[in-house]
């Protein structure tokens, strides 16, 4: 493969691995507040990118307007989810709340088959996004540098608020511990909210590059995505959100270098990512940067 | 016992009488209460969630479907890559080839079991999920042997009611009686405190991957009727779509009860098909509802998400449906309510 071609599969995977990091932040951050794996969340990533869709299609919005809306619409929509279905189930065992989520994922997609309609939608691509830059024999849709940027900028101001705001410790003590954070002072509800807030803006935030990057859009489309960010999550180890970006590097770097250097087992793409699962959760369960938590019997 | 005569009696007029659309719909229950006990096996009676059920479900039809369909209908399906030898050469009746798939399962059931079991909760839902993607990914990508996306078309229908509910019969006998045993019970003291199981001796991976395996296997069993059933397979059936399904049915049943998974089976394979109006208009009177294909199936997650929000025990808790507990509600009611207190 000439080193063109290289560079050339290299962007696309980084570009790639950028958006898998930002969902799988959203992922890591309710996972460690909550323990929960929130399967909603690649569907809370399909109706973002509708709901961009339609503020631009519908509602003639500007797309930069159309594109912030949906990004508070779903940090919206992920606390009502929140308050609905995981708030009551907190006291419950875990695998409630899991069927809970599972209960969620299914309710959105329906909601979506009914009333976006099963037929792909053309997700729009403004200009600025849709430059094609050439270095020699590479073609680089300016999009793909884009999508690094602000993931890469999204990023920094979430490591910015967890690490070094008051808001953000109060989400790590929840995230370590419920019972005694809530003795602190901390109120445990509005961490919740803010933190659901949060991983819904960052999955909105992916699902609108995404959607430019892969035009079509499908009531189902958020189910690959979000099965495969969660487990870039936990590849990275999960609750850690460094691990998360790791994860979403790794996952997405790989996925298209594996087929590039072996383009017959191109079918098998999407068995990489489950395969990278099992590996890591027999080897290393914590994940590649997770901590180790005590083991609550 | 002679309920079960009785129902037999019933199913064999059933199979000359009813029309074609409700006997596919007693046997989709049937199949239903096999995954639904299964899936009791492993998560109501040893605490073990997998989200694995699809890919059991895969290795049972994909095997009855190659053993049984005739040898020219092999070579129609494959026109693409022809299908590997012996395959395209053996056509087996009915009950060997459901033994064989079931036996397919259960082994393919040991070697998810292995890795998936060492892990606990949520870990584990994730792995068995993934394993049963990695299924469908290699019988989507495997031309040779499943034919690939194309599915597999013109199974032979042997499955009708007898088979389908002698299975889940032999379902529930076998889960019943594994959980009455000493077996059982060890399922049930991993269920409540692994730590504590283990220190009373026993063997917390051995007896997991006992239950996940005899699940494993009955699941493929399962597996066979339905492509039997449904004559067409193709990998897109088998996706965690059937697993969140399962999942569904057992818990409204109530997680850890049999009594409850027949009877959430039937009230869910029947709801699909009755619901079905509501993706027609309805018109009461003079007012028209309008219909909307899918609704039901938003119906579905609504009613599903209440059932674990509010009602968590689903229909019959852990329960099971006894004579005595009838009997007390029709006939000594008054007194033993009296003797309770």
């Amino acid at each position: 493969m000439s080193l063109d071609m290289f560079l050339q599969h290299l962007a696309n995977g980084i570009s790639l691995g950028a958006l898998y990091a930002l969902i799988a932040m959203g992922y890591t951050m309710v996972y460690g507040i909550l323990r929960l794996i929130n399967f909603a969340h690649g569907d809370l990533f399909m109706i973002s990118a509708y709901m961009a869709f339609y503020g631009v299609a519908l509602f003639t919005l500007p797309w930069y307007v159309s594109f912030a809306l949906a990004i508070v619409l779903a940090a919206v929509l992920g606390m009502m989810v929140e308050r609905v279905a995981y708030r009551p189930l907190r006291d419950a065992p875990r695998i409630s709340a899991l069927i809970s989520a599972i209960g969620v994922s299914l309710l959105l997609e329906n909601v979506a088959i009914v009333v976006f309609g099963g037929r792909p939608k053309a997700f729009p691509r403004p200009s600025l996004f849709a430059y094609e830059w050439k270095f020699g024999e590479i073609r680089v849709l300016s999009l793909t540098l884009f999508i690094i940027l602000i993931s890469v900028g999204i990023l920094l101001a979430v490591f910015y608020l967890v690490y070094r705001t008051k808001t953000g410790r109060a989400m790590r003590a929840v995230s370590r511990d419920f019972g005694i954070a809530s003795l602190m002072g901390i109120n445990i509800n509005q961490v919740v909210s803010l933190t659901f807030a949060i991983g819904s803006a960052l999955a909105a935030a992916g699902a609108i590059m995404w959607g430019m990057k892969f035009p079509q859009l499908l009531p189902l489309m958020g189910v690959v995505p979000g099965l495969k960010c969660f487990i870039a999550a936990v590849v990275g180890g999960i609750g850690s959100i460094p691990g998360a970006m790791l994860g979403g590097f790794l996952l997405g770097v790989g996925e298209i270098m594996i087929v590039a250097f072996f383009p017959t087992l191109a079918g098998y793409k999407y068995a990489f990512a489950y395969l990278a699962l099992i590996l890591i959760l027999l080897v290393k369960p914590r994940g590649l940067l997770g901590h180790v938590a005590e083991e609550k019997a | 016992m002679t309920c079960l005569v009785v129902f037999f009696l019933f199913l064999w007029w059933a199979e000359g009488n009813l029309d074609p659309y409700m006997r596919r719909i007693l046997n989709l229950i049937a199949i239903n209460v096999i995954w639904a006990v299964t899936f009791n096996l492993i998560y109501g009676y040893t605490g073990q969630f997998s989200l694995g059920h699809a890919g059991f479900i895969a290795i049972g039809a994909y095997s009855a479907a190659l053993l049984t369909m005739p040898l020219a209908q092999k070579v129609q399906n494959f026109f693409l890559v022809p299908l590997i030898s012996p395959l395209n050469a053996i056509e087996l009746p009915f009950l060997p080839s459901l033994v064989i798939a079931a036996v397919m399962a259960g082994l393919v059931g040991v070697l998810v079991g292995i890795p998936s079991l060492q892990l606990r909760g949520d870990y584990m839902a994730l792995v068995t999920l993934g394993f049963a993607e990695v299924i469908r990914v290699i019988g989507m990508n495997l031309q040779s042997v499943t034919n690939g996306s194309l599915g597999l078309k013109g199974i032979p229908g042997y499955t009708n009611l007898l088979w389908s509910w002698g299975c889940a019969a032999v379902t529930i006998f076998i889960v019943w009686t594994l959980g009455s045993s000493s077996y059982g019970r060890a399922f049930k003291a991993i269920r409540e405190d692994e730590v504590a199981a283990e220190t009373t001796g026993v063997s917390l991976f051995y007896h997991k991957l006992m239950a996940f395996t005899v699940a494993a296997l009955l699941t493929g069993l399962g597996g066979a009727l339905l492509a039997n059933l449904i004559s067409t397979i193709d990998p897109n059936l088998f996706t965690f779509m059937l697993s969140y399904q399962v999942v569904t049915v057992t818990v409204l049943g109530g997680v850890g009860s049999l009594t409850g998974s027949v009877v959430a089976s039937a009230i869910y394979v029947s709801l699909f098909e009755l619901l079905r109006p509501i993706d027609q208009p309805i018109v009461i009177g003079s007012l028209t509802i309008p219909g909307r294909p899918g609704m039901r199936m938003v119906m579905f997650s609504v009613v599903f998400l209440l059932v674990i929000l509010f009602y968590r025990r689903g229909l019959m808790g852990s329960t099971e449906f006894s004579w005595q507990w009838l009997a007390s509600k029709l006939r000594f009611g008054r007194s033993i309510g009296r003797q309770e207190t």
